[in-house]
């Protein structure tokens, strides 16, 4: 990896490495409450405490702002009504952390509660006390889609499954808590704060450029994004995040660089998750194992605002499209508000629990018509190329040779169902966009540019706006240059993601990096390439395509001794660490790269049969005046989808697939589940970067894992009950598996150098694949995520007492209550035992009022 | 509180520092001697980033006292190259995917180097059970093993060519 040094060293700065003369430390004051109007906030006694340099709450920057258009309903601080526990409410910029700490205790909020909906059923029945007033029911967005002709699809199938399954509410929990660094300039002229420069952990600068723009008006040209060291998204820093703009709103106020970062508890409640997801799913199979027909209605908690919540339950439904040839789809999506923190984009994005529920239940159907259930699997596939019944263009399709290549390695045939009591195997497969065709801000715009310089020394500098955050983005971006121009790695130098000097880049999310941003930087390399070859060619008296760019040399096809140098050079650049490939290089222009010892030797030596890069690269200077390039890349327009409501959501230029085989054993005694090894295979086109590409297969697969077992946001009244990475339990070295990845190259026509999507698509396989190993292995079918041993213990308990598992309820009626208490819902119907007078989830009083204390 | 002189030694150089006695180790890393590479990951000691050793045993910087560190070695992720250049760890973490975003990684590195000093040839459990303390959400682990036998190797074959 370029950019691995840093890292490894400690040198690498991440936006709370950073510090300016002068910085004061900003800290938020957070909603106790789950659902309260602000009657008064006095910040009086805050700002007289010494130290403390500015207060600021909702009216020092009252413009609305969301990731999404038609989501605008989130502000800096909260305007008059906080929506969750943990909203924000007002912030205090000090000279350290322990006065700001101390300041936020002197801020008197008086509130007066509201009733609150912490389940996404019982809020969409509410009339009254919504938590948004334009949103009826508390429902943010529904769709409702038909393709083919579904009534017809059931009535041709032989079987039919139906059946409830709940997927809980998880969370990226980066290593990285979020952190922003700003600092406005003094205008020279206005004598006024001017420029605003911004250091944010943030996968999307240059959507974080816009919003600030809205929020501050300020035109984007006078706010400067910087994105440092970003240690992890997943999703969690692919939209604009409170804090970014708040410490913005603080800086203008202090007159200082204030800096923020949040503490773990704070990055649980920024959230951003993958929303707990109610799916009921119906599939139509005929005998011979074709799926006929499926109609899915998937109800999401949302949390308090919109974030990209339109888009996740479109994703939703879409990808039901483009893995399966499933002739007709009936979709019912309802995005749901609630009070509690907001869920937005995370790894898999809307696909996740949608395809946990249609795998487990494509397995209950083999099982049923008596297939194996890889090979159902394999009698649905797509022929590609082709448009599936809902719009998604499929063009290269990995998938059977991913479930040969996990069948085959994992034994499949030969060892499943013949396990020791307790142990099982279970397939499952997945796919993903190699991002999304449409932009959320609509406008024809290219989704990603790239510029490439090249100056006299032969230093190819890249600038892009892609964001680096531990995927490999710097990496692919330099290797598709060094590859294109023919030259060392060494090199390359990237500029990324810092709207000052990078052309527009929509941000590191859906998995577009590669794909788009790639091939921005292939187009942009071509253009240099052309120019140093016309200047090349004349030098050389052939025609430009008949030169060869490789390692460091141009030289003419025909020309005998390219090949021969070529392969020496490789040898020896192979043999020797980068540095001493960089002496050489110097040395063989004798650190003289000056026009007029060039022209000289030009003269002395007639035409030439190759020249080294550097010589090439002079020549084309002298020739253009200038070695620079620019390359943008936009989806074509037959990949942007359907023309339904909701269409432009799914459509993608290419989709990766996945095919995993789980094996696990289940301990019928405590109920817990190992997952033993893990066989995934992945098509991403063309790997890049293979060590790259497996990290990333291994790192989607243990993530899905983690939502499988162990990971669970766990709700009371709106509290989050483990806000802390121990008790959220995120996997271990201890219990995390081998997992195999097998890539699986389907050389995409329209990807840069074929390549596709590799860091998401594998999540949402593993789930299901887990399942359907348990019930391979004890013959339960779980229909809740994650499998705890609870949850395990319960489903064998209601198999052993033949009881029918009442799936509404989610879980055997019969298990430890705190399963049910998934969102409070049942303290709120009055059910539970009596609450202090002060609990907000009290009834008693139709709208009780209490102090700040 | 008031702050006070106290020295401490960090990789390998002495350093007069003043500070509150109740500042944590982590915090006077950070923000009083700029070593950044120490990570705060968490609040209740559950992430390991900021792990660092003190006279040769790894602990988290973010729950030591610094002012109990007076007189005690303290070596940081800023002290494991060695002049200069990387150190066969961090190389290897580097080529084999051992690093992803980079934000573990330090304290990773950290623990790996303490796990190397009282075990020098580990097996797999014992590297399993030594990483347990740190926690990443990017590699899914995978990837370190390689590295960290990769670091071994280059290790044994730098100590063979030495001799």
């Amino acid at each position: 990896m370029v950019d691995a040094a840093g890292k490894t060293t400690g040198a690498g700065k991440y936006t709370d490495d950073l510090s300016l003369p002068g910085m004061l430390v900003g800290r938020i004051l957070h909603s106790p409450y789950p659902h309260a109007r602000i009657k008064k906030i006095d910040t009086s006694r805050a700002e007289k405490l010494d130290g403390v340099v500015a207060v600021i709450t909702g009216k020092d920057a009252p413009n609305p702002y969301g990731i999404l258009p038609v989501g605008h309903d989130e502000y800096a601080l909260a305007l008059d009504k906080v929506r969750y526990v943990g909203d924000n409410v007002a912030c205090v910029a000090a000279v350290d952390e322990a006065t700001a700490d101390k300041a936020l205790e002197l801020i008197d909020v008086e509130y007066a509660l509201l009733p609150a909906y912490f389940d996404p059923e019982e809020a969409m029945k509410a009339e009254s006390d919504l938590i948004h007033d334009n949103k009826p029911h508390n429902l943010e967005k529904d769709y409702h889609h038909v393709f083919g002709d579904p009534d017809k699809g059931f009535a041709e199938s032989d079987q039919i499954a139906e059946a409830r399954f709940l997927a809980n509410e998880v969370t990226h929990a980066a290593m990285e808590p979020h952190s922003t660094l700003s600092s406005f300039e003094i205008d020279s002229h206005t004598g006024q704060p001017g420029r605003l420069t911004i250091w944010s952990s943030t996968q999307v600068p240059y959507y974080l450029q816009h919003k600030l723009s809205l929020v501050l008006e300020m035109p984007m040209a006078q706010i400067r994004v910087i994105k440092p060291l970003v240690g992890g998204g997943f999703g969690g820093k692919s939209e604009v995040i409170p804090l970014e703009i708040i410490a913005a709103v603080a800086a203008r106020a202090a007159r200082a660089p204030v800096k923020i970062t949040y503490t773990r508890e704070e990055v649980f409640w920024a959230h951003r998750g993958r929303p707990r997801t109610i799916i009921d799913l119906r599939t139509g199979i005929t005998n011979d194992g074709r799926i006929t027909a499926v109609k899915a209605r998937v109800v999401q908690d949302g949390g308090a605002y919109c974030s990209y919540g339109v888009v996740t339950i479109l994703y939703s439904g879409a990808l039901l499209g483009a893995l399966y040839d499933i002739p007709n789809i009936q979709y019912d999506g309802y995005r749901v508000l609630t009070n509690k923190p907001v869920c937005g984009a995370m790894r898999g994005h809307g696909t996740v629990n949608v395809r946990f529920a249609f795998e487990s239940q494509l397995d209950e159907l083999a099982a049923k018509i008596k297939v194996d259930p890889a090979e159902v699997r394999r009698r649905n596939l797509l022929k590609p190329p082709c448009i599936t019944v809902n719009g998604l263009r499929v063009q290269s399709y990995g998938l059977p040779e991913c479930i040969d290549q996990v069948v085959k390695r994992s034994g499949w045939n030969e060892r499943k169902g013949k396990l020791a009591r307790g142990r099982g195997l279970g397939i499952a497969c997945s796919h993903y966009v190699s991002g999304a065709a449409n932009s959320i801000i609509r406008s024809d715009m290219p989704h990603s540019t790239v510029n490439i310089k090249i100056d006299r020394d032969g230093g190819v500098v890249v600038y892009t706006g892609a964001s680096e955050i531990g995927q490999g983005s710097d990496t692919m971006t330099a290797q598709i240059a060094a590859e294109t121009l023919g030259c060392s790695l060494a090199r390359i130098k990237i500029i990324a993601a810092d709207t000052d000097l990078t052309p527009i880049d929509i941000g590191s999310y859906s998995s577009r990096v590669t794909f788009m941003a790639g091939n921005a930087t292939l187009r942009a390399a071509e253009a240099v390439r052309k120019q140093i070859a016309s200047a090349a060619a004349r030098r050389m008296g052939c025609d430009e395509e008949d030169l060869v760019f490789r390692d460091d040399l141009i030289y003419r096809k025909d020309f005998a001794g390219g090949g021969a140098r070529a392969t020496q050079s490789k040898s020896t650049s192979k043999s020797s660490d980068s540095q001493q490939s960089e002496s050489s290089v110097s040395g063989k222009v004798e650190g003289q790269i000056l026009r007029g010892s060039f022209q000289q030797k030009r003269k002395d030596e007639g035409p030439k049969d190759s020249m080294s890069f550097e010589e090439a690269v002079v020549a084309a200077i002298d020739f253009h005046g200038a070695l620079t390039g620019t390359g943008s890349y936009a989806p074509p327009a037959e990949a942007r989808g359907g023309k339904h409501k909701g269409g432009g959501v799914g459509p993608s230029p290419a989709y990766s697939y996945s095919a995993q085989v789980a094996e696990v054993s289940v301990d019928e005694g405590t109920g817990e589940v190992t997952v033993h090894k893990v066989w995934a295979a992945h098509d991403c086109g063309r790997a890049l970067n293979p060590v790259s590409v497996e990290g990333q297969i291994i790192g989607s697969v243990w993530m899905g894992m983690g939502q499988a077992l162990t990971e669970e946001m766990i709700w009371k009244d709106g509290m989050l009950m483990n806000p802390g990475l121990l008790e959220y339990r995120s996997p271990s070295a201890a219990e995390s598996p081998e997992i195999e990845p097998i890539i699986v190259e389907s050389i995409d026509p329209e990807g840069p150098f074929g390549a596709k999507e590799c860091s998401e698509g594998s999540l949402a396989a593993t789930i299901p694949a887990i399942a359907n190993a348990i019930e391979n292995a004890v013959g339960i079918r779980l229909h809740e995520s994650p499998f705890t041993p609870e949850r395990v213990l319960a489903a064998l308990r209601a198999k052993r007492s033949q009881k029918k598992i009442n799936l509404t309820e989610g879980i055997d009626p019969t298990a430890p209550t705190r399963l049910r208490e998934h969102g409070g819902s049942l303290w709120f119907k009055g059910k539970g035992p009596a609450r202090h007078p002060k609990d907000p989830a009290r009834r008693e009083s139709a709208v009780p009022t209490g102090g700040a204390d | 509180m008031k702050k006070e002189l106290i020295e401490l030694s960090v990789n390998g150089r002495g350093h007069e520092l003043a500070f509150e006695p109740s500042k944590l180790l982590l915090d006077v890393l950070r923000q009083d001697m700029q070593l950044t590479g120490s990570k705060r990951g968490c609040d209740d000691s559950s992430c390991g980033a900021c792990t660092v050793l003190v006279d040769g045993a790894s602990i988290l910087s973010c729950t030591m006292l610094a002012a109990s560190c007076e007189g005690r070695k303290i070596t940081t992720i800023e002290g494991v190259s060695e002049h200069g250049s990387l150190a066969a760890i961090q190389k290897a973490y580097g080529d084999w995917g051992g690093a992803q975003c980079g934000f573990c990684t330090p304290g990773f590195i950290m623990t790996v180097k303490h796990l190397l000093s009282v075990t020098p040839d580990p097996s797999e459990a014992e590297i399993r059970n030594a990483l347990s303390g740190n926690l990443c959400r990017c590699t899914g682990y995978n990837q370190m093993y390689q590295a960290i036998k990769a670091a071994i190797d280059a290790e044994q074959k730098g100590t063979a060519a030495a001799k």
